[in-house]
C-alpha cells in the first residue's frame, strides 16, 4: 500500500531529492525555500548523504560543480537572488556538462524584491540565465505530488543528457501543505559514470573543464551543446492540456498558477464559458507545437508526457481559441514563448499580479469575461 | 650512471605555456614530485583555477577539474565531501585566491576542509597583462596602478597566510619562495607538509609559494628572482606558521586560547629561511 | 662524476639554471631551437657534480641530472 502523508512543499523538495537517490546538497539560506536546506541537514545524514551550508550562494553552486564532477547526485535549492549568484556557476556547469538538479522557489524581485510568490524568473531559467549559449531543463510542479514526480524524472533527465536541470517552484508551491504518496522504491543513483573524477587509479585522468581556448575548438563544443539542446526538444515536452478542443479561451500558466487557472476555468464554465487550461510543464523546452495545434483548432487535450499526445481529438474545422496567459509577473515572461508558439494565428493575452501578489480565481474569471466581452463587441 | 633528477610522473609531458623563467613550472613540478613520493597520483584530483594556471588541468597527470574564478576551494569542498579518502588540491594565483575568492578561501579554512591549497602569490594579475593584485606591494607599478601602488588610493597588500591564521580551522599554513635551489628544497618540504597533513586527516592545509612573473614586472628571470628575495620577502615573510602539532583544534585549546599567542612566521628549523621580518606598512 | 641532458626543443633561455650552477658550466648556445630560443647547453660536461641546481630551477623540465652513485633527487 504506497503510503500517504502531509507534507509542506519545500520538504516535499527534499524528501522527493532522497527519494530519487540523491544524497549531497550543498546550499544557503534564503527565504522562502529554508525549509529546504532544514529538512536535508536533518534528512540527508540519517541515509548516509551529506549537507553542507556554503558561506554563499556563490561557493554553494561552485560545491555542486566539484560534486557533480565527481560522479553523483547532487543538488541545490535557493530563490531569485540567490539563483543570480549562482549563474556564473551554472553556466560552467552547463560548459562542462555535469548533471544537477537545481531548485528555484522563485519570490518577487528584481532587486530584494519581496519574500512572497512570482514567476519572474521565467526568462532566466529558460533562456540561459548566465552567460554563453547553454539552456537548462526546466521543470514546473504544480502540486507536491507532481514535485515527487518531476524530481523522480530531473536526475535521469540530468544524467542523461548530462546538462543541469532546474526545478523552477515559486513560495506558494514551497509553503503549501497537501498529501502525497510516496514512492514505492526509492530510487538508487548510478554509480559514478567514467568520465568523473574519482582518483585516475588504472584509467588515464580524467580533466572537468568549459575552457576552450581556440576559437574553433569553443564553436564546435557549442555545436556539440546545441545538438544536444535539440535533441532534448525533440523528445522531452511535456504538458497537460485540458478542455482545449472546445474552448474559445485557453489559459495558459504553469506551476501555482495553473491551479489559479484551473478553479477559473471551472467557474467559467460553470457558468457556460468555454474555458481551456494549457499548462506547460517542461518551461525549457517550451511546449510550442502543442500550442501551435490548439492555437490552429488542430489540438489534442490530455496530458502529454515526452514520447507525445494523449486525449481526445481536435475540433475539426472550427477556429482556434483565443489565448490568456496568467502569470506572477509584472509584464509577463513566458507569453512571449505563447506568442511565438501561437505566431500570430490567434490573439493573445496576458495577465499577471507580481511582486509577491498571487492573482485569484476571480480575478482570472474577470479577465475571461472581458476577454469575452470585447470579442462579442 | 643513474638518474638522479628528472620529470615527476605526476606531471605530463606537455610543454608548460608559461613565459620564460615564471617560477609556476618549478611550482607544478614541486607538486608533482610530492604526489610521487606520496604515492597518491592516483587518488588525487587537483582543481585549476583562473589566472596564468588556468591549464594546470594540462600539466597535472591526475584527475583534475577546472574551477571558476576564485571558487576552487568551493569546487574542492564538493569533491572532498563526496571522496573523503582522496586526495583533493587546489592550485591558485593570488587574484583568484585573495581577492575574487577570498570569501571561498576563508570559509574553507574555517570549515578546517580536510584539502590541500598551493597559493602562487606573484604580486600581480599575469594572465590578464599585469594589472594590481591584492598582493601587489606598496609603490610596485602596474597597469592599473602607472604610479605605483599608492595605500590611500589602492589599499593595502593581503598577507594570506597571517589572515587565515586567525581562523582556528587550519591545521597547515606556510609561506615559501622558489627564488634560489635552496629556498625550492624548503617549498617543497613544506608542500609535502602539506599534502600530508591532509592525509593524516588534520584539516585545512595551504602552502603560499612567492613566485615571479618576469613578464609583467619588467625584469629578466634572473632579475625576478633577485626582485622577489628584496622586496616580497620583507613584506611576505617566510615560515611555518601552523603546524599540526601547533593547531589548537589538534590539540583541543578553546579558539580564544589559541588566538591570543601571536602568529609570527616560524623559521624551518636548520635548512630554513632568515627569520621573518614585516616590511613597512602604510607608507 | 655526472652528467645533464637538456631536452633543448622546451628551453625559453630563462636563465634560471645559468644563474644557479656553481661551476658555471651552463650558457646559451648560439643557434636556437624551433620555437625561437636559444637552449641552454653545457659546455665542459666534466666539470658537473651532479647538484641539480640547475634542474630544480628550471620551470620547464628540461633537466635530467644523471650521477654516479647518486642519491636520487628526484627521478
Amino acid at each position: 500500500m504506497p503510503e500517504r502523508v502531509l507534507m509542506k512543499g519545500n520538504e516535499a523538495v527534499g524528501e522527493a531529492a532522497i527519494q530519487a537517490g540523491c544524497r549531497y546538497f550543498f546550499g544557503y539560506p534564503i527565504t522562502p525555500q529554508n525549509e529546504v536546506p532544514e529538512y536535508m541537514a536533518r534528512r540527508l545524514p540519517e541515509v548516509g548523504g551529506v549537507y553542507l551550508q556554503a558561506e554563499s550562494e556563490v561557493a554553494a553552486i561552485n560545491m555542486v560543480y566539484g560534486a557533480a564532477g565527481a560522479g553523483v547526485r547532487v543538488m541545490t535549492s535557493s530563490s531569485s537572488p540567490g539563483i543570480s549568484l549562482m549563474q556564473e556557476g551554472i553556466s560552467y556547469i552547463c560548459g562542462a556538462e555535469l548533471p544537477c538538479v537545481i531548485v528555484n522557489m522563485v519570490r518577487g524581485g528584481p532587486g530584494l524584491g519581496s519574500i512572497q510568490p512570482a514567476q519572474s524568473d521565467y526568462f532566466q531559467a529558460t533562456k540561459g540565465g548566465g552567460h554563453g549559449d547553454y539552456r537548462l531543463i526546466v521543470l514546473a510542479p504544480s502540486s507536491l505530488q507532481e514535485i515527487f514526480d518531476l524530481m523522480g524524472l530531473a536526475f535521469p533527465l540530468a544524467e542523461k543528457y548530462r546538462n543541469p536541470v532546474m526545478i523552477l517552484g515559486d513560495g506558494v508551491l514551497g509553503q503549501m501543505m497537501e498529501p502525497v504518496v510516496l514512492p514505492d522504491e526509492p530510487a538508487q543513483a548510478p554509480p559514478p559514470p567514467p568520465w568523473a573524477t574519482t582518483g585516475c587509479q588504472g584509467r588515464r585522468p580524467n580533466v572537468i573543464n568549459s575552457l576552450y581556448i581556440e576559437a574553433d575548438a569553443c564553436e564546435a563544443h557549442n555545436r556539440r551543446l546545441q545538438a544536444k539542446y535539440d535533441e532534448i526538444a525533440r523528445k522531452e515536452v511535456r504538458y497537460e492540456a485540458l478542455n482545449t478542443s472546445d474552448a474559445e479561451v485557453v489559459l495558459v500558466a504553469y506551476g501555482s498558477v495553473a491551479r489559479v487557472c484551473h478553479s477559473a476555468m471551472e467557474l467559467a464554465r460553470a457558468e457556460g464559458i468555454k474555458v481551456g487550461l494549457f499548462r506547460p510543464i517542461t518551461l525549457w523546452p517550451f511546449p510550442s507545437q502543442a500550442l501551435a495545434q490548439i492555437a490552429a483548432g488542430t489540438g489534442e487535450t490530455g496530458v502529454a508526457g515526452a514520447s507525445g499526445t494523449a486525449g481526445a481529438p481536435g475540433r475539426g474545422d472550427s477556429p482556434g481559441p483565443a489565448f490568456l496567459t496568467v502569470e506572477m509577473s509584472a509584464g509577463g515572461q513566458m507569453v512571449e514563448d505563447v506568442r511565438l508558439a501561437v505566431n500570430g494565428l490567434r490573439p493573445v493575452h496576458f495577465y499577471g499580479r507580481s511582486g509577491g501578489v498571487v492573482p485569484t480565481p476571480h480575478e482570472v474569471l474577470e479577465q475571461i469575461r472581458a476577454l469575452r466581452k470585447a470579442v462579442a463587441a | 650512471m643513474r638518474q638522479i633528477f628528472g620529470r615527476p610522473a605526476s606531471l605530463t609531458d606537455v610543454p608548460m605555456h608559461y613565459c620564460p623563467g615564471c617560477t609556476h613550472g618549478i611550482i607544478h613540478r614541486l607538486v608533482a614530485e610530492v604526489m610521487d613520493e606520496l604515492g597518491i597520483r592516483e587518488k588525487t584530483i587537483g582543481i585549476a583555477s583562473v589566472g596564468c594556471s588556468v591549464f594546470a588541468y594540462e600539466y597535472f597527470n591526475c584527475d583534475m577539474q577546472q574551477a571558476s574564478h576564485g571558487r576552487a576551494p568551493a569546487v574542492a569542498t564538493g569533491i572532498k565531501r563526496v571522496w573523503p579518502d582522496r586526495v583533493v588540491f587546489t592550485y591558485q594565483g593570488d587574484g583568484d585566491l585573495a581577492s575574487i575568492g577570498a570569501g571561498e578561501i576563508v570559509h574553507a579554512a574555517a570549515r578546517g576542509e580536510n584539502i590541500t591549497v598551493i597559493f602562487v602569490n606573484n604580486a600581480v594579475y599575469g594572465m590578464t597583462g599585469g594589472q594590481m593584485a591584492p598582493t601587489t606591494l606598496l609603490g610596485q607599478k602596474t597597469t592599473t596602478t602607472p604610479l605605483g601602488r599608492e595605500a590611500r588610493r589602492n589599499g593595502m597588500p593581503v598577507r594570506v597566510v597571517e589572515l587565515l591564521s586567525q581562523l582556528d580551522g587550519p591545521a597547515y599554513l606556510a609561506r615559501v619562495s622558489v627564488h634560489n635551489p635552496k629556498m625550492v628544497n624548503t617549498a617543497k618540504r613544506a608542500i609535502r607538509a602539506a599534502f600530508q597533513a591532509q592525509l593524516d586527516g588534520r584539516g585545512f592545509s595551504l602552502v603560499e609559494v612567492l613566485s615571479t612573473c618576469p613578464t609583467n614586472w619588467g625584469l629578466t628571470p634572473v632579475e625576478a628572482l633577485k626582485w622577489l628575495e628584496d622586496n616580497m620577502i620583507p613584506y611576505y615573510p617566510l615560515g611555518e606558521v601552523r603546524t599540526p602539532s601547533s593547531a589548537s583544534r589538534q590539540a583541543g585549546v578553546p579558539a580564544a586560547a589559541s588566538t591570543a599567542t601571536a602568529p609570527t612566521p616560524a623559521a624551518f628549523g636548520a635548512t630554513g629561511t632568515a627569520p621573518a621580518t614585516r616590511g613597512k606598512e602604510g607608507e | 662524476m655526472a652528467r645533464v641532458t637538456f631536452n633543448e626543443q622546451r628551453c625559453k633561455s630563462c636563465e634560471l639554471c645559468v644563474s644557479v650552477c656553481p661551476q658555471g658550466i651552463i650558457f646559451l648556445a648560439d643557434e636556437i631551437n624551433l620555437k625561437g630560443f636559444h637552449p641552454a647547453r653545457v659546455t665542459e660536461m666534466d666539470k658537473c657534480t651532479g647538484c641539480a641546481f640547475c634542474a630544480r630551477m628550471c620551470p620547464d623540465q628540461v633537466i635530467e641530472v644523471f650521477a654516479e652513485g647518486g642519491k636520487p633527487v628526484h627521478a
